[in-house]
């Protein structure tokens, strides 16, 4: 334990250069590092959690199931249409939870319906029993693949649309089955981003049924293939929302836009858009056809407007008009620019701070971080005199190489990671405090100042191991079952320990060594 | 430089006397913990209850009775409000509204609404948070999951390490505190949120650090003391580390003092959790760790020597007690040791014969008094 070779020193020394180095641009504000700090050195700074800087976390839901839905109800129109197909009499053909079930009239074709149904979609399985009844559902390879790819396509559309509205370094991450983490740094208002991220946004214009009549509608009396949509923003004189007799049938999808802008129509916000080549042609008929009807442009169930077509629209774009005013034309832009979500989304959990109350956790903690220091090395001075200065300087070497190990390891720092590292300046000189400790009874038990310190380092180590390991057991599963925050708390806890250990049982052992080795000292001050 | 010392020297306080009465006073607040965590339960923050949370500041200290009846006329439930920190910061807290995760953005949307109206630009949000129910009961579900692990991880290391009697008392001392932490919160109504939980495994991490720097003595002096009664020897061992067990308290009190003082509001429940989980777990590991060891005997098998760290060299040595000349010889075939010399620990701490003897004649052995001359000779 007393015998310290150059190149260990020469290890320890290196390292904490090191931690150093990446320790110090944090002294320093963003722009200052910038400007003037040297290229060549480290100047990646601690990342503060959104806690401390600022900003928003969403955690997202994406109704999964519909997408299923929505495949099973395709899914019902093609097996009526293939069987009419072929003149294949059914009864009872409906969905059923996620099947889709028919009872077959003539028992004796059960055989070539079910070839023909198999070779429908690959993804679909059939089962059939000797009375004729069909079930069909999805394979459950299928059914992954669905609703990994509506998750994937939910987190590229997020992405864009928060790409959109200009917030920088957004993460966005997919957690679990059905779930996205959203992190906005810097956002303080999220409202209009939660707006705009809680929308579908599935676009379609559709024709409005005009045999219905208003009392039918107000009844709820509409034909098949017609449905009751309520207006985004129109209301009766009651205060109730309009409603509007729809057809079923999507003249045109959202999905064939190209672009979207906001802009200005006789004063008014409206939003232009564009379609590609075959919704340009498919839009150029439909408007061809039905000059004079109402044209109803759908979104998310609800219907925007249903303008009157004056004349043809064959150019392939168009305008939205509605109630709207600037911020609403604009987003609606942006969601149709980003394009549909697959499924809805719910917004499961929110956390959003301020970036006051960040800034004022971010200077509660320094104040915490420096008093608390300032107590812990006053006290150990006036507690262990000599080894006491020692053991303050193992402290602060710790506190920089935590402050270096979480600029290197680019870790998230958050305000209870913030109080993690005051627990560590409290825990820290624990290591110290049981080598002094144990070195103090060897002197008691007549051991020289050199065998004492020998056998205190060694005795001591043991413990430490063992006691420490302890904590950072706690430390890891905090980090593994924690989220956001918390974890940020169980690195600074999990480092914190392991500089501890590193600054005691090395740098203020060498240190001792030394200084034991320079003066032979004949008692301790201890 | 004139120094003080918190612990005297050789202290020799009978701590294992008390156990009686102590476990007594342990097992009363236990119940009571417990009887309150049934009665009075915990006040559950929004982290596992659901629910939404908004902090906001304003330029003038705040009305809170007017903010109060602005909010309750929205009809959104138990709307709860509280200065938090200071006159201008004020912390509103609405209870889980029926539905589902929409119902609460409704919610968020119409207070921001109703606050803006009345206060106007002077408000700010400083916070904002809200969790939905299904959110919620994953969050309690990993919660208790964390718990029962970490203290299962320990349980086993402290097994592996020490023995099983070990591990036991270690876990009697452990369930002590968390539960005493538990009834502290119930008792004063304090909000249980994740925050909380994360300190709750902390206290798990700093008691049992605590209750192995005591059990590794115990240990120790298990080998070294192998005639000595059980309760005199636990009894030596929580003295001998009673002034490292203070100090390490002290100052961990220390830095957790000035983050309660400085560290600002929103961890202010976060540091009092941890600061009385410092002083039970420090009680404890004085108290009720080594006493249980009392109850769960540790068994001779703990003398074998724990695996690593070079303590099986020791072991050997210190098995040869019995047999002084095996170890002398050993140590005169050694080299001699130079004066840092790296040497092998070769104390042959105690014999038998002498271990009735005071405890510092127990320490100062024939042996290392030889040693002593032997490097004096050298230099």
């Amino acid at each position: 334990m007393l015998r310290i070779r150059l190149w260990q020193v020469i290890v320890v020394v290196f390292i904490c250069a090191a931690a150093l180095l990446f320790a110090v641009p944090n002294l320093f504000n963003k722009e200052s590092l910038s400007e003037s700090y040297p290229d060549w050195l480290p100047s990646q700074q601690v990342n503060l959690g959104l806690d401390l800087q600022g900003g928003s976390h969403l955690l997202l839901e994406v109704q999964i199931e519909k997408v299923l839905i929505e495949r099973i109800e395709a899914l019902v129109d093609d097996v009526r249409g293939a069987l009419r197909g072929e003149r294949l009499g059914y009864t009872g053909l409906k969905m059923k939870g996620l099947t889709v079930i028919f009872q077959l009239t003539d028992v004796e074709k059960s055989d070539a319906a079910y070839e023909l149904l198999s070779d429908l979609d690959r993804e679909v399985q059939v089962q059939r029993n000797d009375q004729g009844a069909f079930v069909l559902s999805l394979t459950d390879s299928a059914i992954v693949e669905r609703k990994s790819s509506a998750l994937g396509q939910s987190i590229e559309i997020i992405r864009r649309r928060i790409d959109e509205t200009g917030v920088a370094e957004p993460t966005i991450q997919r957690q679990g089955k059905d779930r996205i983490l959203v992190q906005l740094p810097g956002i303080d208002d999220p409202e209009r981003l939660k707006r705009l991220l809680g929308k579908t946004a599935k676009m379609s214009f559709h024709l409005v049924d005009q045999t219905v009549t208003d009392s039918d509608l107000a009844r709820g009396r509409v034909p098949p293939g017609t449905m009751k949509l309520p207006s985004e923003d129109e209301v009766d004189d009651a205060g109730n929302p309009r409603y509007y007799p729809i057809r079923k049938r999507v003249m045109v999808s959202g999905d064939a836009l190209v672009d979207s802008q906001p802009t200005f129509q006789d004063n008014q916000a409206v939003v232009n858009f564009r379609f590609d080549a075959s919704g340009a042609k498919k839009f150029g008929r439909v408007t061809q056809e039905n000059v004079g009807r109402p044209f109803a442009i759908v979104l998310d169930g609800k219907v925007i407007s249903a303008p009157v077509i004056r004349e043809a629209i064959l150019g392939g774009s168009g305008v939205i008009s509605g109630n709207f005013n600037t911020q609403s034309a604009r987003d609606l832009a942006l969601l149709l620019r980003a394009g549909a979500l697959p499924a809805p989304m719910k917004i499961l959990e929110e956390r959003t701070v301020g970036p006051d109350l960040g800034a004022d956790s971010i200077d509660a903690g320094k104040i915490a971080c420096l008093i608390g220091l300032a107590a812990v090395i006053i006290f150990m001075l006036l507690y262990y005199g000599l080894f006491g200065i020692v053991a303050d300087i193992s402290l602060v070497l710790n506190l920089v190489i935590i402050l270096g190990l979480l600029s290197i390891l680019q870790a998230t720092l958050t305000l209870p990671g913030i109080a993690g590292i005051v627990l560590t300046i409290g825990m820290a000189v624990d290591a110290n405090v049981l080598i002094f400790e144990r070195i103090r009874e060897e002197v008691k038990a007549g051991r020289s100042p050199f065998s004492a310190m020998e056998a205190g380092y060694k005795r001591a180590f043991t413990t430490i191991f063992d006691s420490n390991l302890t904590t950072l057991i706690a430390a890891f599963i905090l980090y593994f079952f924690g989220s956001g925050p918390v974890q940020g708390f169980a690195v600074t806890l999990g480092i914190g320990i392991v500089t501890s250990m590193f600054t005691a049982m090395l740098v203020s052992r060498y240190i001792l060594v030394w200084w034991l080795k320079r003066t032979r000292p004949k008692t301790l001050p201890l | 430089m004139g120094r003080f010392r918190l612990i005297p020297d050789n202290t020799d306080i009978p701590f294992l006397r008390f156990r009686q009465g102590l476990f007594a006073f342990s097992a009363t607040l236990i119940v009571l913990s417990i009887v309150l965590l049934f009665v009075k339960g915990l006040n559950f923050g929004i982290d596992f209850e659901g629910g939404i949370l908004i902090e906001v500041g304003t330029e003038k200290p705040a009305d809170i009775g007017a903010m109060r009846v602005t909010l309750g006329d929205l009809g959104l439930g138990e709307v709860s409000l509280q200065e938090f920190g200071s006159a201008t910061d004020v912390l509103i807290r609405i209870e889980r509204q029926p539905g589902d995760a929409k119902a609460q953005q409704v919610a968020i949307t119409l207070v921001r609404a109703a606050l803006e109206k009345n206060f106007g630009s002077e408000i700010t949000y400083r916070r904002t948070e809200f969790v939905g129910p299904k959110v919620g009961a994953e969050l309690i579900q990993a919660g208790i999951i964390a718990m029962v692990l970490s203290i299962a991880l320990m349980l086993v290391y402290i097994w592996f390490r020490f023995e099983l009697p070990f591990a036991i008392g270690a876990i009697i001392a452990l369930m002590h505190d968390v539960i005493l932490t538990l009834g502290m919160f119930a008792l004063f109504g304090l909000e249980f949120n994740l925050a909380i939980v994360a300190a709750i495994l902390l206290i798990v991490g700093y008691s049992m650090n605590d209750t192995v720097v005591v059990y590794d003595r115990v240990r120790e002096n298990l080998r070294k003391y192998k005639k000595m009664p059980l309760i005199e020897l636990l009894n030596v061992s929580v003295n001998d580390t009673l002034s490292r067990t203070v100090i390490t308290s002290l100052t961990t009190l220390l830095a957790l003092a000035a983050l309660l003082i400085f560290g600002g509001e929103v961890i202010r429940d976060f540091t009092i959790a941890m600061i009385w989980g410092v002083v039970v777990g420090t009680y404890s590991s004085v108290f009720i760790a080594a006493a249980a060891l009392v109850t769960v005997k540790p068994g001779t098998g703990t003398n074998v020597a724990p695996p690593g760290f070079g303590s099986a060299e020791r072991t050997k040595v210190l098995d040869a007690d019995d047999d002084g000349d095996e170890a002398r010889k050993r140590f005169a075939s050694l080299p001699a040791p130079d004066d840092e010399g790296d040497d092998d620990d070769l104390d042959i701490e105690v014999s038998p014969a002498e271990a009735s003897g005071s405890r510092a004649s127990r320490r100062a052995t024939s042996s290392r008094v030889r040693r002593k001359k032997r490097r004096r000779k050298k230099r």
